[in-house]
């Protein structure tokens, strides 16, 4: 997607109080070290020259693992630049919980996979949905709550979010 | 009667101490919020059409689309099952949970309207909510008070002293105090449920025929959790929510998030297509790794079906719970959901679902405290006209109610085309135009009945008329003989003619206005007329008395559009006038011809002035601003739904005035319900937050402006600044 589209991503994210950074593939092991909080569990990441192996992320984690873990690491397939949201698809490899138990979220996007807006965020929702039956989580800002009197984050979900968005 | 209003008065009394602080601020708050997003958004106005216009094709096809569901949910290796009320739906339910399982549940209405809890846990299965709101509720055993946030009528406070108490045990001395604390405390509590549940239970706000997918809308991913960490996920909803395809559900994605809570979109968005790939967690035996997931979609029909086949609550089934219309709703923002009644549902849109699924003696309860201000259709997502639906529901009532003895006899004596059993206030507030006729003809006799204390007891104790309310002053000579008798501008001296529509309270009661208005409308060039014509339908309408509503639409129509075709504009003062016949009279007119063309041609008489200047006529024969006078202009709640109060604005500031506008929905007099001893206090608490904006420092030397007779009342009375209409201000002085 166009630079355009990336930087109004992270004004968005900015908004919402999320965290980015922006690396190149060569430089993603290090961005990655920078923003886990150990112990941490993740998905295998679906992009043919990024990996969480050799990492210190576990990524096959079992549920006291998740349990346990204070980072959550998984792929955002598609990002939504107006409103700085991430898509999280569900996977056998436990993506979607990964993306919510822990207190700390860090999404792993392709810079490619910013859309500009909701509109275009359902052109590609369609297919997954529709043609592939998958399930997705389009996930904006953390888990919040207001209904213990005040607005306050980390209800049930990550109360911190970090998108690492990777130039391949 | 009396005996009944002292007891509601009582019951809004202790709601507007108890509860209606924490409201106030969490509806007022979302609704500022909600203005915010919407204004944000370019296209707004057509995705509110869009989102309509699909619901209206999913309801009228929902046969076709419930078989399609059920193949996709099939294919999927889900069931679907339809439950014909609530006992099928619960028994259903019950029978996919064993006697000691665990049950965690996310926030859904639909199961509150089932009472499916108490119907799992007579099986011995033990059911936590984990919504926060849902889960706060549920300690302190009480029923929801908003569609969004069950427990927004309780403080942080109050809720730490209920978690200190009701877990005493767990917090050894030191009990959690804030808002961050009390969430942490729930989130690890629940946490421990979620992780050992064997079954979970969510709603589900959207349906996708085409995939089987389910569209769940959540801010703190409690519902996510419910549907993936057990093996069996149940999920439970109605079956209005089924839309078409992927792609339908966009301008609700765009939509629920901004109307209910003011965010661009919700904090999670969750597209299940069910059973989801995610391997199910067994944190107790540490393992992971079954893909052996049960998925059940319950569908209720529990009354949906036959609102599908009612012409007048089919428009309920398009409603997508965001709430919007009870954070709108002035009374709903001083005394929340628990006043207006209803089993499960309360407060906006709530009189339609509770008439549909629940009955009418549910939905009667509290259905007066809509007083069809109309800001809830311009809140609403999908435009729904929730004040027609409880007007309807209100004629259900008067029309159902249970004949007196002498009620024959009143019915053939008072005007109205209404049943015996119709209450006495809301057939004298219905027919108000009889009681201006006598008023007027029986001036100054009848002002002084009204100030006698000996009368107004007798009205406040038989009739509901509070006391504490000054009536109107009745004028002797009325608007429409004030007009006959004088000579004004001629239609051969002029090419634009208009009729000036004389409101039952111009005409009788604040006749200066109405001079005001032809004072001004003639210096502009326009040649006036004020017709022979009677009250408009509003006044009955707004008491549910349709068939009157009707019969006087239908005269007052023939009267103004023999003046149109004679080709006269229709100039209105009223603003409930106005929205009568821009709105109302497409419901109340057998011909829609005749309501398109009334509306077409009817105007606010400010709008009209607005248009005369822009087309030229001269400012400077009106009464303009000497060294910018400051105005604090209130736009009457109808006005702002038509969208004309901003003309009064652009004409003020035209002729220099500075203007400071006020930003709440309704004065809260909202025509007669003010004046009815068991709301006068919910009114006045109302009519506070407007006195607040004008009595800033910035505010309180401004002279006080408003378009509606009862916003100009309840600011007389609240605020003694003797406030006027724009018209009057801005009239030219007069010569003589």
């Amino acid at each position: 997607m166009t630079t355009d589209a990336v930087s109004t991503f992270e004004d968005s994210l900015a908004a919402l109080e999320v965290d980015s950074v922006r690396t190149s593939a060569d430089g993603f092991e290090d961005a990655l070290s920078e923003t886990v909080v150990e112990p941490a569990v993740g998905a295998p990441l679906p992009f043919d020259d990024l990996t969480l192996d050799g990492t210190t992320v576990e990524t096959d984690p079992s549920p006291a693992d998740l349990d346990a873990a204070r980072t959550g690491v998984t792929a955002a397939r598609m990002a939504i630049a107006d409103t700085g949201s991430i898509a999280i698809r569900s996977t056998a490899a436990f993506d979607e919980p990964i993306s919510l138990f822990a207190e700390r979220h860090v999404a792993v996007l392709d810079a490619d996979d910013v859309v500009e807006d909701v509109a275009a965020a359902f052109d590609q929702l369609g297919p997954w949905l529709a043609d592939d039956r998958a399930s997705a989580i389009v996930a904006t800002g953390p888990s919040a709550t207001a209904d213990m009197g005040e607005l306050v984050l980390g209800a049930h979900g990550p109360r911190e979010v970090c998108v690492v968005i990777v130039d391949r | 009667m009396s005996a009944d209003r002292d007891a509601t008065a009582a019951h809004i009394r202790r709601l507007l101490r108890d509860e209606g602080p924490a409201v106030s601020e969490n509806a007022g708050g979302f609704n500022r919020k909600r203005r915010a997003a919407v204004a944000d958004l370019d296209d707004y106005d057509e995705l509110t059409r869009e989102a309509r216009a699909i619901k209206e094709d999913a309801i009228e096809r929902l046969p076709e689309l419930l078989s399609e569901l059920e193949a996709s949910v099939e294919a999927n290796g889900g069931t679907l099952y339809v439950a014909d009320d609530a006992a099928d739906a619960n028994a259903y339910v019950a029978d996919l949970v064993g006697a000691d399982d665990t049950v965690v549940k996310s926030k859904s209405m639909t199961t509150e309207e089932l009472d499916l809890n108490d119907a799992l846990e007579d099986v011995g299965a033990e059911v936590f909510e984990t919504d926060l709101g849902e889960f706060v509720i549920q300690v302190a055993d009480e029923s929801p008070s908003h569609i969004v946030g069950p427990a927004m009528h309780r403080s942080e406070e109050w809720i730490a002293d209920l978690f200190a108490e009701e877990f005493e045990d767990r917090f050894d001395g030191d009990p959690p105090r804030t808002a961050q604390e009390l969430t942490q405390f729930a989130r690890e509590y629940l946490g421990e449920q979620i992780r050992e549940a064997d079954v979970g239970i969510t709603g589900a706000n959207f349906l996708i025929a085409e995939s089987g997918t389910m569209a769940l809308v959540t801010n703190e991913g409690n519902a996510r959790k419910c549907a993936v960490t057990p093996d069996t996920h149940v999920a439970v909803t109605g079956v209005e929510k089924i839309l078409p395809t992927v792609s339908d559900l966009r301008p609700f994605a765009e939509l629920i998030a901004r109307s209910a809570t003011g965010q661009t979109l919700p904090g999670y968005l969750s597209l299940l297509t069910p059973p989801v790939e995610t391997p199910t967690i067994d944190f107790e035996g540490d393992a992971v790794g079954s893909d052996d997931r049960e998925f059940h979609l319950v569908l209720i029909d529990n009354g949906r079906l036959a609102m599908r086949e009612d012409d007048d609550l089919r428009e309920t089934l398009y409603c997508i719970r965001c709430g919007a219309c009870a954070n709108v709703c002035a009374n709903f923002q001083q005394v929340g959901g628990h006043a207006f009644g209803g089993e499960t549902y309360s407060g906006g849109i709530a009189t339609g679902w509770e008439t549909g699924v629940h009955g009418i003696d549910s939905a009667a309860e509290f259905n007066d405290l809509c007083t069809g201000c109309t800001r809830c259709i311009d809140a609403c997502p999908v435009n729904i006209d929730i004040p027609r639906i409880n007007t309807v529901v209100r004629d259900r009532i008067n029309r159902g109610a249970d004949p007196d003895g002498f009620d024959f006899l009143v019915e053939g004596l008072t005007p109205d085309n209404e049943p015996g059993g119709l209450p006495l206030d809301k057939r004298l507030f219905g027919n108000i135009e009889t009681l201006a006729r006598a008023g007027s003809a029986l001036a100054p006799v009848s002002n002084w009945l009204a100030d006698s204390r000996a009368v107004r007891f007798v009205l406040d104790r038989a009739v509901g008329i509070d006391r504490r309310r000054d009536l109107p002053t009745f004028q002797r000579r009325t608007l429409r003989a004030w007009a006959a008798d004088r000579e004004g501008l001629n239609s051969s001296e002029t090419d634009r003619e208009a009729v000036l529509y004389p409101d039952v309270y111009t005409n009788h009661v604040n006749v200066e206005r109405g001079k005001a208005a032809v004072r001004t409308l003639e210096a502009l060039g326009v040649a006036v007329t004020v017709p022979d014509v009677g009250e408009s339908g509003r006044a009955p309408l707004s008491q549910g008395m349709v068939e009157t509503a009707r019969s006087n639409a239908r005269s007052t129509a023939d009267v103004l559009l023999d003046h149109v075709d004679a080709g006269r504009d229709v100039v209105v003062i009223e603003p409930s006038d106005l929205a009568a016949f821009r709105r109302d009279y497409a419901d109340l007119l057998a011909t829609d011809e005749d309501a398109d063309r009334l509306a077409a041609n009817s105007y606010d008489v400010l709008e009209y002035v607005y248009g005369l200047l822009e087309n030229g006529a001269e400012s400077a024969v009106l009464s303009g601003a000497d060294d910018a006078d400051g105005i604090a202009y209130h736009g009457h709640c109808q006005a702002r739904t038509l969208g004309v109060d901003r003309y009064a604005t652009a004409v003020l500031e035209r002729l220099d005035y500075d203007v400071l506008t006020s930003t709440v929905e309704c004065c809260g007099m909202a025509g007669s319900f003010g004046y009815k001893s068991a709301y006068y206090e919910l009114s006045v608490a109302v009519g506070e937050d407007l006195v607040a904006e004008f009595t800033t420092d910035d505010a309180t030397g401004r002279t006080v402006v408003a378009s509606g007779t009862s916003c100009l009342d309840q600011l007389d009375e609240l605020l003694h600044r003797d406030p006027v209409h724009p018209i009057e201000l801005i009239a030219p002085t007069r010569a003589e």
